[in-house]
């Protein structure tokens, strides 16, 4: 059935695209201008002669240092999800005992639980555990913070392995741990690639634990480089706007390349 | 046959033990520090020493201040404003995103983009383009007059309003359009036959289709808008004044600017109670909880 075209539909994507193009273009255009050429020629215009200095730059200003620590801390968010969600999430779909209910409910009344709401709390802890100002004070709390939305997405994945492939394995008499290996971690592998993506993006875009856990420059992530960029060169335009497309740049390829994965990465609970 | 009957049955079963890392984890850096909020917010703590308890004088002293007041009123407008604006927005743009038309599937890829920015790049950016004398106002001045939006309250509550429509249309955008590609055709072309066009299908047929998915997505909006910290921070810090300074920054302010950690704690357990009662407020009056999934009265 051919219908006519969606003039309405039309227009309006179209002012969406501007609202959304605007702001993208100024932040990939500025970081190719000078400093000098961004003040007066003003944020619209096309450089005058294009440059990668402001790169260089910051990447010779210690942005290098925040970005490795920024994969660090996301490398161990990652890690700590894939080790424990996957049990727990087998645990609540497949253990009879009413005990792993309860843990299941704990998990959903996190759902609910702000990061902002614990963030007093979360310093006293880190600093009694002598944390503060060490990568792993940060990586713990967002790991932490990550579990809900992981547990519920693995758990809706293990949920569609259907009830007769786990009878088949019984019949073989297979362990626990063999019906996991075996049947599912392999059958649930969009799920695992999905919480993968939204803990890496929870750690690669987490601000505020940074924020409060640490304050050398030796532990300093990406975002609070961005932030501490802004508050002490704000003026440095291009060498700010650089900085963030630098910041962008991994998300930004895993984007090109496995968009289905960070798409249902992105959306979490809202996507089941 | 009983369960007892078949061999074997019980030992392909995970334990317990499975779940126990996970739970012994969440235990101790996401529910520990949740009771600890309650237990610090009787306390007096400058961050250095050992909190001592002082009774209710934190929560006395925060239901006499002036400026907790208003952020909780600042910070309940900013999250209806936010509602407000980024549920239409989102629901047509993902409804559009659903269809399967070629130039949609590329347009989709560009709209999507704000989502790969974090909040602290988004207000980055934002400041930059938004700057009265280097920025975009300073270029087009028949649109924004001095070009000082952060100036005033209402541009500042303005800005926050449209930057969070900016950085979150794009994710509810794609909850709708999931939501959207669920509903059976069959209930499009029922409609059609009956005449109804397009405006009529978007009315009688997507909407109640997408009731759940609305659900979703304001309960998402409602938690994320009475928790608003970054934007506010990079953007505003609060200003001008006191005017835009919500819960969550106050909170900020008092407990690591201010050293007073203990009536930081009060106010992060104000946040969390009310965020808690709103969400369930919406489940409630939306009768989520008695329905069992979108399918139900089909």
């Amino acid at each position: 059935m051919r219908r006519r075209p969606n003039v309405l539909a039309g227009f309006g994507s179209l002012v969406w695209l501007v609202l959304v193009g605007l702001p993208l273009y100024v932040l990939l255009i500025a970081t190719f201008r000078t400093r000098s050429d961004y003040s007066t020629g003003g944020p619209l215009k096309p450089p005058a002669r294009w440059t990668l200095q402001n790169y260089l730059t910051d990447l010779s200003n210690g942005f290098g240092q925040d970005f490795l620590n920024t994969l660090t801390v996301t490398a161990g968010v990652v890690a700590i999800v894939l080790l424990v969600v996957p049990p727990l999430a087998y645990a609540i779909v497949r253990a009879r005992g009413r005990a792993t209910g309860w843990v299941f409910r704990l998990f959903l009344l996190g759902l609910a639980i702000p990061a902002q709401a614990v963030i007093v709390p979360m310093f006293y802890v880190i600093s009694q555990t002598g944390l503060y100002d060490h990568l792993i004070g940060v990586i713990l709390p967002t790991a932490a913070f990550c579990l809900p939305v992981c547990t519920l997405v693995l758990t809706g994945a293990m949920r569609d392995i259907g009830p007769e492939l786990y009878e088949a394995m019984a019949m073989d008499g297979a362990s626990p741990a063999r019906v996991f290996r075996q049947l599912v971690l392999p059958l649930s592998r969009g799920g695992l690639s999905s919480i993968t993506v939204f803990a890496a993006l929870q750690a690669w875009n987490g601000f505020l634990f940074p924020l409060i856990l640490t304050q050398s420059d030796s532990t300093k992530v990406i975002t609070l480089g961005l932030y501490d960029f802004q508050t002490e060169h704000g003026v440095d335009v291009p060498g700010l706007l650089s900085a963030v497309v630098l910041s962008m740049l991994p998300v930004l390829i895993v984007y090109l390349f496995a968009r289905r994965a960070l798409v249902q990465g992105l959306t979490g609970v809202g996507g089941k | 046959m009983t369960r007892a009957a078949r061999p074997g049955a019980a030992a392909t079963r995970p334990g317990f033990v499975w779940a126990l890392p996970a739970a012994v984890f969440f235990l101790m850096f996401a529910l520990t520090p949740l009771l600890l909020v309650v237990v610090l917010s009787f306390t007096s703590w400058d961050g250095i020493g050992e909190p001592r308890f002082n009774g209710l004088d934190n929560w006395t002293a925060l239901l006499h201040d002036p400026v907790m007041i208003q952020s909780v009123w600042t910070t309940l407008l900013l999250t209806a404003l936010g509602v407000v604006t980024q549920t239409p927005v989102s629901i047509l743009l993902g409804v559009w995103a659903a269809g399967h038309q070629r130039n949609r599937a590329v347009l989709s890829a560009v709209y999507f983009v704000p989502l790969l920015l974090s909040a602290t790049a988004v207000s980055v950016v934002w400041r930059a383009v938004l700057d009265p004398n280097f920025g975009v106002p300073a270029q087009l001045t028949w649109l924004f007059g001095d070009g000082n939006l952060l100036g005033s309250k209402g541009g500042a509550i303005g800005v926050l309003t449209f930057v969070g429509v900016w950085q979150f249309t794009p994710l509810h955008a794609l909850i709708y359009q999931g939501g959207a590609r669920a509903i059976p055709q069959v209930l499009y072309q029922a409609a059609a036959v009956d005449g109804a066009g397009r405006v009529r299908q978007f009315l009688h047929v997507t909407l109640p289709q997408l009731r759940n998915t609305i659900i979703t997505s304001v309960i998402l909006m409602v938690v994320g808008g009475l928790t608003t910290f970054d934007t506010v921070l990079i953007l505003t810090q609060g200003g001008p004044g006191t005017d835009t300074t919500v819960t969550a920054y106050y909170m900020y302010q008092k407990a690591f600017k201010g050293f007073d950690f203990g009536v930081g704690s009060a106010i992060a357990l104000v946040l969390v109670v009310v965020a808690t009662l709103i969400s369930l407020a919406v489940v409630r009056l939306s009768g989520y909880d008695r329905m069992r999934g979108t399918a139900e009265g089909l």
